[in-house]
Formats: structure tokens, sequence, C-alpha cells
């Protein structure tokens, strides 16, 4: 009895230790560069971009296979950024920033079946069972991931309405100069 | 006026600027005039810099001249007042005095005619009140910066005293042509203007007061001396007219000879600025208690028939005051305030606010624009910039869309005065650019901040979702215990049952 506990500890003893050192000695750097874009990302997961998360938009970033322009709720000013950091040049024009869009949920059609408060990655939407549910204008990043849950379709994407507070004044057309 | 005369006014002339023909005359000279009370009025919730006031009546209540309809809500607001009484008869959208024609929240007013008043209190002796309660009161009466930036005036009252300002510069400048509204408040009512520069004064603890107008206003300029005459603390001192003289930074330094840094406030130089009509507003507030619910605007233009400046209610609508004035011929655009620097409306449907200095009406003739052509690298722009910036090389950056490099030319010092695209012989739209420029800007600090919150609340929600599960462990295991507990319990319980029935049999 003893024997046997004491050859298992000494074994475990052993192997975790060899274990422990080969952690540190064949270590495998992830790209620092990558970890560096993903602390710019949102780091939602939101899924807009078509990958599975913002560490891996991020590592497709950092090697070159995915644009900057790749984040819709990071938009413009985050494609700047990214292009900064990477000292490439950018194209604007393909940012979804001329539409952002937030969720807004339709209070006759929903039911209050919570199911698109547990897909919200920012937990913009509040709710209860049985209870209409809302968005929190502010914390919507627009991802669509409750309108694809909804049961009853009550989930929809509008564009963001322009307000006077947010209302930019456009560019002079430069036909001249 | 003689050669050498003409030498020195030109010595001591500012050199930045321009000087547009004023087309002040013959408006400044007509008679003030009131308007009849209009049909409806649109009060708008938002008039001032800041948050929206939020509405405290219904659809359907009957309101008072002067009775609080929205108060103040956040630190930086102003309360809206009813400017007539009546019925109010709606709560909802009007297109906003502003160029981008988007809707604003406002408060439609049926006047009765009546003319029923609801009055502030109104103070003894507002020398014996301490400063603070007097800005309080201010701040009740809704008063805003009436020369066009609208910011809350109780604020800056209150930021003067925190600051320890020693000087307030009242601003009767006036610089934008065509307008002449502050002019006839300092001719018709300049015992009423040194009267609130005084109370201004005490609320923000300044010791002296030097009211800068541009030496194009003569009658002003003697009706304001004659009024404070009596008060050695407030100097009148004429200032040469040259746009944009009514520009703060631009008054300061010529009254004072201090300019105000780039990232500063003109608090941190030791003054502050106000407006005129900001003073005629804070003596009937603390001396009629009546809230800041009409103004002099200006109706002036090619268009005008009777261009003049008129005393109307907030609210009315644009439409209302170019129909009093009478027009000549169908105006081919609508400006809300100066030339310079107003808002083109899109419509006449649009409520005047705190803030409207002037409706303009302008003709063909006047709105004439040739076409822009190629920079000529002249430098006319940059000799004409009041804050001393290079609007050509800040142009050609945002063409070619470095904001960036916009903003490292020092964008963000632009006042938007427009004097450069005013003397640009290209005419291109220099100040367009700046203005696009600095909204686009803005719009990506904001996206920023916004990525910044959205970060923040993933990573909340991870610590919600670890937070939850913990819990629901913890629920789960004292429920098992509770359970095993019962069985137990149960198990002895039927233990000590069946002895008894042992023992007694």
């Amino acid at each position: 009895m003893i024997a046997a506990i004491l050859s298992l500890t000494l074994l475990g003893a052993v192997l975790g230790l060899g274990l422990g050192v080969a952690a540190r000695k064949f270590a495998v750097e992830g790209d620092p560069l990558a970890d560096e874009i993903a602390a710019l990302m949102p780091g939602s997961n939101c899924g807009q971009c078509g990958m599975a998360g913002c560490a891996v938009a991020a590592a497709g970033i950092a090697d070159g296979s995915v644009p900057v322009t790749c984040c819709p709720p990071g938009g413009r000013a985050l494609a700047t950024a990214l292009a900064e950091k990477l000292g490439v040049t950018l194209d604007l024009s393909s940012v979804a920033d001329s539409g952002p869009q937030i969720a807004v949920i339709a209070e006759d059609l929903c039911i209050g079946c919570c199911r698109c408060l547990k897909v919200c990655p920012t937990d913009a939407l509040v709710g209860a069972a049985k209870q209409i549910h809302s968005v929190i204008r502010e914390a919507c990043t627009g991802c669509g991931n409750c309108v694809e849950r909804c049961p009853t379709e009550a989930a929809t994407m509008k564009p963001v309405p322009v307000t006077l507070q947010h209302w930019v004044w456009p560019k002079p057309a430069t036909a001249a100069a | 006026m003689g050669l050498i005369e003409k030498f020195l006014h030109n010595l001591k002339a500012p050199r930045w600027g321009v000087h547009p023909d004023d087309h002040k005359r013959p408006a400044a000279d007509a008679p003030l005039r009131e308007l009849p009370l209009p049909k409806r009025l649109y009060i708008p919730l938002q008039q001032h810099v800041g948050q929206p006031a939020r509405p405290i009546v219904l659809v359907g209540q009957t309101v008072l001249k002067g009775q609080l309809i929205a108060e103040a809500q956040g630190n930086i607001s102003a309360p809206v007042h009813a400017s007539a009484s009546g019925r109010v008869v709606s709560i909802g959208e009007v297109t906003a005095p502003h160029p981008s024609g988007l809707p604003l929240v406002a408060i439609g007013i049926e006047p009765d005619g009546l003319d029923t008043t609801a009055k502030l209190t109104i103070p003894a002796d507002p020398f014996a009140l301490s400063p603070a309660e007097l800005t309080k009161l201010v701040a009740a009466a809704g008063v805003v910066g009436l020369g066009g930036a609208t910011f809350p005036s109780s604020v800056k009252l209150a930021l003067g005293k925190r600051s320890e300002v020693t000087t307030l510069i009242v601003n009767g400048g006036e610089c934008e042509p065509y307008l002449s509204c502050d002019d006839r408040v300092m001719r018709d009512f300049a015992a009423s203007v040194i009267d609130g520069v005084r109370l201004m004064m005490h609320a923000m603890g300044a010791r002296e007061a030097l009211v800068g107008i541009e030496d194009n206003k003569p009658e002003a300029i003697a009706a304001m001396k004659r009024a404070s005459a009596n008060f050695p603390e407030i100097k009148v001192r004429p200032v040469p007219a040259r746009y944009p003289m009514g520009s703060d930074r631009q008054l300061i330094v010529t009254l004072t000879g201090k300019e105000v840094p780039s990232d500063c406030r003109a608090a941190d130089v030791g003054v502050i600025v106000n407006n005129v009509s900001t003073a005629n507003a804070v003596h009937r507030a603390i001396r009629l208690g009546e809230p800041l619910i009409r103004r002099i605007v200006t109706v002036n233009g090619g268009a005008v028939w009777q261009p003049g400046n008129i005393l109307a209610p907030i609210g009315t609508l644009a439409s209302d005051l170019l129909a009093f004035a009478g027009l000549k011929s169908e105006p081919a655009r609508i400006v809300m305030g100066g030339p310079m620097m107003g808002a083109v409306l899109p419509h006449a449907k649009v409520p005047i606010v705190k803030g409207t200095s002037g409706i303009l009406a302008f003709n063909e003739d006047e709105i004439a624009a040739p076409e822009a052509g190629a920079c000529i690298r002249c430098g006319t722009c940059t000799s004409a910039c009041p804050m001393g910036l290079l609007p050509l090389e800040m142009a050609a950056q945002i063409r070619a869309g470095s904001l960036n490099g916009a903003e490292a030319l020092g964008l963000a010092d632009c006042i938007a005065c427009g004097c450069c695209a005013y003397v640009c012989p290209s005419h291109i739209p220099l100040v367009q650019y700046f203005s696009h420029a600095k909204g686009e800007l803005s719009e990506q600090s904001r996206s920023r901040l916004r990525n910044e919150a959205t970060k923040r609340l993933a990573a909340e929600r991870v610590v919600r979702l670890e937070r939850e599960a913990i819990e629901k462990a913890e629920a789960a295991a004292r429920r098992k215990a509770e359970r095993a507990a019962q069985k137990a319990a149960e198990a002895a319980k039927s233990a000590t049952e069946s002895k008894e029935t042992e023992a007694a049999e």
C-alpha cells in the first residue's frame, strides 16, 4: 500500500516537473503582433467579420490574410488605427461605416423567450422570461446574433438614426482644385 | 478721414480678418418693432449647448407666459419657458434650425392672446445675494449666451467665480454683416445692459468690465457711454470694425492684449466674455422676473421689404417673421444667423431659438457664387485667418483624405469664421472642408470611445457568466445538502418510529 502510493507520487512529481520544463523550454511563441492587434479589437467575438472571434481575426490581420477593414463594429477608427500599426495603406471605401446598424425589437412580436439575451456579446439586450425585451442603443454593436436567434422575427437590424449631434458636414465636391 | 488719420487707423487695425461690406444699415436704424403674437409657437427643447431640457407639460395643458415647460437635466443644460400664455397643442418634431434640416423635438403652443404671466422670484436687492444665489436665479431663467454659442450663462458665471476671473468682457462687437440686433439692444436698452453687466460682475466676482463695440456703431457707443457714466468699473471701448471681432479670442486680444493659448479657455487668462444681449437677458431675469422667452431678431437681406429689428417670442417660425417684414421676392436662400457663420435653412417653417440673431432672406444676386477653381497658393487665406493657421495646407490635406495631417496643422483651433473662404480668389470652399473634417474627426473619436465601451462590456459579460456559473453550482450544492439533510432526518424519524413500535410490541 505505502509502496504503491509512494511510487505513484514520485512518478507524478517527476512527470509533472518534466512537463513544466518542457512547457517553458519548447514554448511556441504566439505572434506578439497578433496579441497587440487583439488588444485593439472590440473583443466581443461577435463574428461579423466571418471568423471565429477577435483573436482569430487578429491573427489573420497580423499575417496579412485578412484586410484591416474587416471589423464592422470597430469601424473607420479601428481600421485607421490598425493600418497605422501595420503601416499599410488603407482603402476606407469598403468599411461599413456608411451604414452602421443596431438591433431593434418589435414589441408586438416579442414573446419574451430570452433566447436573444443569451447570444448578445455585450449584454445590450435587457428582459426577463415573458417580459418584452429591449435593446440598449448605446451598447449594441450591430452584430445581428439576436436576429438569427429570434423565433418570431421580432429582432431586426435598422440603420443607426442620424441625430443633430452626430451629423457631419459633407465633404465639398472636388470638381476643381 | 484725412490721409494721416487713415494711416494711423491702418496701423491700429488688426492684421487678421476681413472687412466685408456690412449691409447693416438701413436695418440698424429702423426703430425696433414688436411682432404681434403668432398663431403657433414651436419651442425647441434643445436651444443650448449641453443636454436637452425635459418637458414637464402635457398636450392639452394650459400654460402661462413665462411658465417652466421643460426643466434642465444634467450639469450643462438650460430650462425652457413658455413664450406666451396658451394651450400646449403638440410635443413633437419640427425642422431644426440647423443646416442638416434634421428634426428636433419642440413644444407647440397655441397662444390665447391673454398674456397671463408667471413671474420668477424677484430679489429685493440682488447685490445683497451671494454670487451662487444670483447664479441660481440666472440658471432658473434659462439664460444662455445670446451671441450665438448658446452656452448656459449660469455655468459660465460659476466658471468665472471658480477660476477667479477679474475682467468681464462684454461683447458688443457684432462683426457679422447684415446683423444689428446687438446694436439695437445697446441703443434702446443701454441702461438695462449696464445693469445686467453689473449683475454678472457681482455673480462672478469680476472687478472691471470692458464693453467692446465696433466703431461702425457710433450711436450704440454713445448710448452705452451715457448709461455707464456713473459706473467707473465699466469701460466702454470702441474697437476697429473687422470681421471676426465678435469672436471671443479676437476681442480679448484686442481689448486686453492677452492671447488665449490654443488648448485653454478664456477663463484661463482671467477673462470671461458675455454678449450684450445676454447682459440684457440677465437684467430682465433678475429685475423683472422674466425668463428668456423673447429676443430681438434682425430680419434683413435683399428679398426683405422692410428690413429691421423685430422683438419676437422664442419659438416664432421664421416664416412669420418674414411675413411681418414683408418679402419683395421669393427668397433664394434663407439663413439663420449671420451670412458668414449662419445656418442655411431648408425652408422658412423653422422656429427661432434663443441663439437666433437674425433671419436673412437673400435674393439671387446676393447668393451668386462663382465656381471654385484651383488653389494658386497666393496665401491670402493665411493672412486673413484670425487664428494664424494655414487654410490652404489644411484644405489640401483634407482633400487628400488625411484628416490627421490637417489636425497636425492646427485644425482644432479653427473657429470656422469663414474668412479664408471669403477672401479666396479661386473661391475654394475652405471653411466647408474644415467643418467636414472636424465632424469626421469627432465621429472617429466617438467611434473609438464606443469601441472601448464594447470591449469593457464584453469583459463584463465574461465576468457575469463566470459569476452566474459559480452561483448556480453553489445553489445546486446547497440544494443537494438540504435534500441529504432532509433524507437523514426522515431516516432518523422512521428509525425512532420503528423502535417505538418495537418497544410497544
